[in-house]
């Protein structure tokens, strides 16, 4: 098993291993990725930075596609759910 | 200054990796982008627990002899070349000859629940799992259409999820037709039985769709519709995906121009992958869904072409048009069942982006009329989602495609190389 990364996602620990996604990593804490337009909770669907369904704030950028973004050591995330 | 290469290719998958291997072997100076950090495409993504296959590690191998940039995501044309998003600024990357290897993304159709969190695609549900998405123990239901439902199945299970069952729609009498020929193509069939060992004791349903999920915020079930009714299976992820369509927009930006298949348009190209604009090469995916061997081949074929040596790309014509044979094989045996159309009712979200559905479209015949009114395609994904899931469902196609190709910052498109420490508390917001 490879090093393991540990991030914040909404103010919570979590661990992942080197090489993962953020969106990998939220998913430890949440399923809850983005609230719609209309309200409705989002968690990704393509996986490939089409959708845009994960989009989350890292590092306080926000509108980042989680599944496109290597999880990095110390990363601040958080989700809109 | 634009940085300026012999030749450019945008998508680093098994058929950039191929073309930039074939156009470096001739000593050009090659450049090889993708918006991902790392190189491999869909099918050779990286697993953070298992080792890529033998044939993905020698491409990346080839890498050393070729500029790679990762995250590199095209959003623009400028005279003097592809305009390129990057995490820390931007860049201009001018070229002698292009090469378009941009592949495809799943075809997503609507139903009734499949917004919910725990819905993803079969190929997405793949690559996140890929990624390190947490799925050991978890109960998945894959369904959808075709041989990627095998492949994420068995990405799901080696990393410990429990498959509750593959719901193919194709017919058993279709899927039982295709089997049969796959006698003639015996490394196909090879494959095919590795991963059906791979997936032993997973139930295997033909004529089977998935026609709703439950859940209030997250799902909770799925309800299938099969040749003997319909029943109900409580899961925690759903995987659906009907098959690929060719990720063309980048070409259509460039004015290359597309051709239809079906319902979907795919890049038009000649017998040496030369597009309609001079300098301009396309291959694998985005010329017509073909699969892993097709992408390696073409790729090889448009690196040769784009460095100038037609022979070498002409030769591999003939092993080239054998591969794409296959593919045609699939296209019948999956076709899409017209129920899988009727799935989504006018309360179905079909605009994810801007939760438009597909009853507030009802009587639009375009989609530049369905925008302006609705907003319908205006959202983050700019139309990828909804717009191929429009013309699958016979509504309308898409419009055409126009810059920035990707939600971009200000400063990309400025032209500014390199974003300044007050641009980060603005930037994507």
């Amino acid at each position: 098993m490879s090093r393991l990364l540990r991030l914040s996602v909404n103010g919570q620990s979590v661990d992942v291993p080197a090489g993962a996604s953020v969106a990998a990593a939220i998913a430890q804490a949440t399923l809850h990725f983005r609230r719609s337009v209309r309200g409705t909770p989002r968690a990704p669907l393509c996986g490939m930075g089409v959708c845009f369904e994960c989009r989350v704030r890292v590092d306080g950028v926000a509108h980042v596609r989680a599944c496109m973004t290597p999880a990095v050591e110390g990363m601040q995330v958080y989700t809109d759910g | 200054m634009a940085k300026r290469f012999d030749v450019l290719v945008v998508g680093a998958g098994p058929t950039g990796l191929a073309a930039a291997q074939a156009a470096a072997s001739h000593g050009a100076q090659v450049g090889l982008l993708d918006a991902q950090a790392r190189p491999g495409g869909q099918v050779w993504r990286h697993d953070v627990r298992h080792q890529a296959p033998r044939a993905a590690r020698e491409a990346f191998a080839t890498l050393d002899n070729v500029t790679w940039l990762a995250q590199h995501s095209v959003v623009a044309n400028e005279p003097q070349g592809l305009r390129v998003e990057t995490p820390g600024g931007s860049e201009l990357l001018g070229y002698n000859a292009l090469i378009l290897a941009t592949g495809a993304r799943e075809r997503l159709l609507p139903f009734p629940g499949w917004t919910l969190p725990g819905v993803c695609g079969a190929g997405g549900a793949q690559a996140l799992t890929k990624q390190g998405w947490p799925v050991a123990g978890k109960r998945v239901v894959v369904a959808g259409s075709g041989p990627l439902l095998l492949a994420a199945a068995a990405t799901l299970r080696a990393h410990g999820a429990r498959v509750l069952g593959i719901y193919e729609q194709a017919s058993a009498a279709t899927v039982r037709r295709f089997a049969s020929q796959l006698l003639h193509w015996p490394a196909r069939a090879a494959q095919a039985a590795a991963l059906r060992a791979r997936l032993a004791g997973v139930p295997y349903r033909c004529g089977s769709v998935v026609q709703r999920a439950h859940g209030e915020a997250q799902l909770q079930g799925v309800e299938v519709d099969g040749p003997r009714g319909t029943q109900r299976i409580d899961c925690d992820l759903l995987a659906v995906g009907y098959g690929l369509v060719p990720q063309v927009e980048l070409a259509a930006l460039l004015g290359c121009a597309l051709q239809q298949t079906g319902k979907h348009p795919r890049v038009r190209v000649d017998g040496l992958l030369r597009t309609s604009v001079p300098g301009i090469f396309a291959a694998g995916e985005i010329t017509g869904i073909g699969g892993l061997a097709v992408a390696r081949i073409e790729g090889t074929m448009a690196g040769h072409a784009a460095a100038g040596f037609d022979q070498e790309a002409h030769a591999l014509r003939a092993q080239r048009d054998k591969a794409r044979g296959f593919a045609a094989l699939l296209d019948t045996h999956f076709a899409l069942d017209p129920r899988i159309h009727r799935l989504a009712d006018a309360r179905t979200i079909v605009c994810r982006c801007e939760d438009i559905t597909l009853g507030e479209l009802d009587g639009f015949g375009d989609a530049r009329d369905a925008k302006l009114a609705t907003r319908c395609g205006m959202g983050a994904c700019q139309g990828r989602l909804c717009g191929s899931a429009l013309a699958e469902l016979g509504r309308f196609p898409r419009s055409g495609s126009r810059p920035p190709l990707f939600p971009a910052r200000l400063a990309t498109l400025a032209g500014h190389t390199s974003l300044s420490p007050s641009d980060d508390a603005y930037r994507g917001s």
